[in-house]
């Protein structure tokens, strides 16, 4: 038990020279369904550069795990209709055919999923899956040298005696060990991109700060994008660079950690801010939920899909939240901030109506 | 009524409910479409957003105990393999844990995964019988009892569940489901069974009408809300709520957790709410246990707890929790990083359990188990170098108590102070830290 300063601003120095490695342009996601099609993701736009993290916050079926998985490949061909733009390094994703994609996937880019029991297969043990990972994109590599790889990249995540361990199965493993070994697999061809769903959201909070700090570390060494998805606002604090709020398929709010985090500019984001209770907080502040259910996709609300759940819309002239949907505009401060909201100063709201009830503490110090 | 006065912060359940907008909508059925199509919440729209908000619970530090847990185990056996299942071993989930639950207030349990809160939760609800101990509610030692004694006195200890999608049996309506204890406990006869149903459905904010409906129709929110009331159909005097958020949604979890606290006021039910989720738990509880294999290492009132932690386990754990205001700051807070794993409760570390990963641990910590001592008004911590985070000391703070030298070997002579260190609730006296000597008010 030690104490560890990670006062640094965590993965900052990248080299960003040549752009983007990841850039998601108008990505709309469509499965047909028997009740009619269902837009899981649309009009969905980020980027993401070498040695950054994306965090993707939104509750479950707001298409965060969707538009990632998208960009995995990993929607069947037959039954997702995907449209839009997915650029990796420059190639283009959405269209490529199976053969392309598969040589892309796990090797320059790779995914971390939430449920590591579920993830890992029962039946083999740890290091065969490890090493299957490795020889599907090195054909020339000897079965010895797999091994070799394995047991490295077991050690390299912090799993104790790796080259007894390598032989366990996974029900072997505890949760957070599991989660190091899914960890490794992502990285063991040191992918460019990597994925990671969820990772922590099954794990105690000792354990997932152990895995976060694993995650920062190896974005250090290997300089690789990485995009977080989580309902963990602390997390997201914690690790991001740039937050993307999503809520019923759309980016709702869209800027650095700090902009969104500290100055949200919609609604839905002051819901979220306000629904979770923060550890260090005044006593005082109150929990106030969302009302209402997040929406059916396969009907969702006309204009604004979150003016059925927001108590602000009554401050926008008419009925524009209900008739018209509010395109994601540039917020008051910083241009990298967008928001897609009708209210005329959010911001306003936000510091008159919103901070006081969730943190009388910090209206005190902004005074 | 002994939480929180904000009369402001009130909200009447039915009024919640209302506002959840967990009534109108069904799924996957024609109708589901239509409510979804009017997209209204039902009820009146919240004019502003403290409406619907509810600050922290509060302590009502003279509330009598409604129950009393004095030394509780709970050893579950490990069998060998083969033919002859021989005993070779106990995983001892619960190893004498003493507390008390407030009338009508709350205490949280918090911990990582098998340090057995859940168990605890289990025992009390008598889900297990326990290996030894005493439960102690209305005179009556629930440890003790029967399963036929303890029939009668289960409507007054009731449980909520995690999981809403496993809890709920899918073959069977709302109505049966909450149905249920009011047909097997004989609480009214058969033909007022369903206006209770209604009733209830109506106090944790779900449409009466829909008493007929799967569970499936529902959504996790509204699942949980059903678990709810039928916990509370026999209108308990105890409810262990078991991680009642955790697989919820984090705008849902808020609701929820809103309502447990309108049901609390309500009916003055007392809450023993096990969690991992410390902030739910700061919110929710104005008294804390904090436990690591299966004993509890810290106990105090929140305030305590959250900021001015004494055992060097609770302080890790608070500094592990991500903070979203770290957002203003950048980078990550600086944390007191754990090493390795929980051992194995089958053979657990002698002494401290948690000496094993504790950065402050010495010889004494392996030979002598440190008591639950009292070290302040609401406030007991079971560690020989209990401190402040930075402060910890340098010799051990219970050596004079249990007449043992610095290095945990028994001094000749000396006589171990007969203080019962382990008694469920709180002395009006206790050890002062710094000056080593029982103090009081």
């Amino acid at each position: 038990m030690t104490s560890v300063p990670m006062t640094q601003s965590s993965m900052s120095e990248g080299s960003a020279s040549e752009g983007p490695l990841l850039v998601v342009e108008d990505l709309k996601v469509t499965f047909p369904t028997e009740d009619g099609p269902v837009t899981a993701v649309s009009g969905l736009s980020y980027s993401v550069e070498r040695g950054k993290t994306l965090g993707i916050v939104g509750e479950s079926g707001s298409g965060k795990s969707v538009s990632s998985m998208a960009v995995m490949g990993l929607h069947d061909a037959k039954s997702a209709q995907i449209s839009g733009s997915i650029r990796v390094g420059g190639t283009e994703l959405v269209g490529l055919n199976e053969s392309k994609m598969r040589a892309l996937r796990g090797n320059s880019m790779a995914m971390i999923f939430q449920d590591a029991l579920a993830a890992l297969h029962p039946f083999y043990k740890i290091g065969k899956q490890l090493e299957e990972a490795y020889l599907v994109h090195h054909s020339s590599a000897s079965k010895r040298d797999a091994r070799r790889k394995a047991i490295e990249m077991l050690d390299r995540v912090g799993i104790p005696q790796p080259d007894r361990r390598v032989d366990d199965y996974p029900h072997q493993f505890s949760g957070g060990m599991r989660q190091r070994a899914m960890i490794a697999m992502g990285l063991i061809n040191d992918p460019a991109l990597l994925i990671a769903d969820e990772p922590t959201t099954a794990l105690d909070v000792t354990v997932q700060a152990q895995i976060l700090d694993l995650l920062q570390d190896l974005q250090r060494e290997f300089n690789s994008a990485v995009i977080i998805i989580t309902h963990d606002l602390g997390v997201i604090a914690e690790m991001a660079d740039d937050v993307l709020v999503m809520y019923a398929g759309r980016c709702v709010e869209y800027g650095t950690v700090k902009q969104i985090l500290t100055a949200p500019e919609m609604p839905y984001t002051w819901g979220l801010l306000s629904s979770v209770p923060d550890v260090l907080a005044s006593t005082d502040a109150r929990l106030i939920p969302i009302p209402g259910n997040p929406p059916s996709l396969l009907r969702p609300p006309s204009g604004c899909s979150f003016h059925p759940r927001c108590v602000h819309s009554d401050k926008v002239p008419g009925d524009l939240c209900s008739t018209e949907l509010p395109p994601l505009l540039p917020a008051s401060v910083g241009a990298a901030h967008l928001r897609r909201c009708h209210l005329a100063d959010p911001s306003a709201v936000y510091q008159s109506e919103v901070l006081p009830e969730i943190a009388p503490d910090l209206v005190e110090e902004t005074r | 009524m002994t939480q929180d006065p904000n009369a402001d912060a009130q909200v009447a359940p039915t009024e919640v409910g209302a506002n959840a907008a967990e009534s109108g909508e069904r799924q996957l059925t024609p109708e589901a479409s239509d409510a979804y199509a009017s997209h209204e919440v039902p009820g009146d729209r919240p004019h502003s957003v403290a409406e619907l908000g509810h600050a922290a619970s509060r302590l009502d530090p003279d509330a009598p105990a409604v129950l009393t847990v004095d030394n509780l185990k709970m050893y579950f056996p490990v069998r060998s393999s083969g033919v002859v299942r021989r005993t070779i071993g106990h995983v001892q989930a619960v190893d004498g844990i003493s507390f008390e639950v407030p009338k009508g207030g709350s205490l949280g349990l918090v911990g990582e995964s098998g340090c057995g809160k859940s168990t605890t939760g289990r025992l009390i609800t008598r889900l297990y019988k326990p290996t030894g101990g005493s439960m102690m509610f209305e005179g009556n030692d629930l440890a003790k009892l029967s399963n036929k004694e303890m029939k009668p006195l289960r409507r007054d200890v009731q449980m909520i569940f995690q999981d809403p999608y496993t809890s709920l049996n899918p073959r069977h309506t709302v109505g049966t489901i909450v149905g249920a204890p009011l047909e097997v406990h004989k609480i009214v006869p058969k033909n007022q069974v369903l206006s209770r149903v209604q009733e209830l459905l109506e106090v944790v904010g779900l449409n009466p009408e829909h008493y007929n409906r799967y569970p499936n129709e529902f959504s996790g929110g509204q699942r949980q809300r059903i678990g709810i009331a039928r916990a509370l159909t026999l209108n308990p005097k105890v409810l262990v709520a078991d991680e009642p958020v955790s697989a919820l949604d984090v705008s849902i979890q808020a609701q929820v957790v809103n309502l447990l606290q309108d049901i609390q006021r309500e009916f003055d039910v007392a809450f023993l709410f096990i969690a991992h989720d410390l902030a739910i738990v700061r919110h929710f509880c104005p008294e804390i246990a904090v436990m690591y294999l299966g004993k509890i290492v810290e106990i105090g009132d929140r305030e305590t707890i959250y900021s001015r932690p004494h055992h060097p386990y609770t302080q890790a754990l608070l500094s592990a929790v991500p903070d979203v205001k770290q957002a203003a700051v950048g980078g990550r807070r600086e944390r007191i990083r754990l090493e390795g794993d929980v051992p194995s409760p089958i053979n657990p570390p002698s002494g401290c359990r948690f000496r094993t990963r504790c950065q402050f641990a010495q010889e004494i910590c392996a030979k002598v188990e440190p008591p639950l001592l009292q070290i302040g008004k609401r406030h007991k911590v079971a560690c020989h170098f209990a401190g402040e985070l930075g402060a910890h000391p340098a010799t051990p703070v219970t050596t004079e108590l249990l007449g043992v030298d610095d290095q945990g070997s028994p001094v000749p002579g000396a006589t171990p102070s007969n203080t019962q260190l382990t008694i469920p609730g709180y002395e009006k006296t206790w050890y002062d830290l710094h000056t080593k000597q029982t103090t009081g008010v």
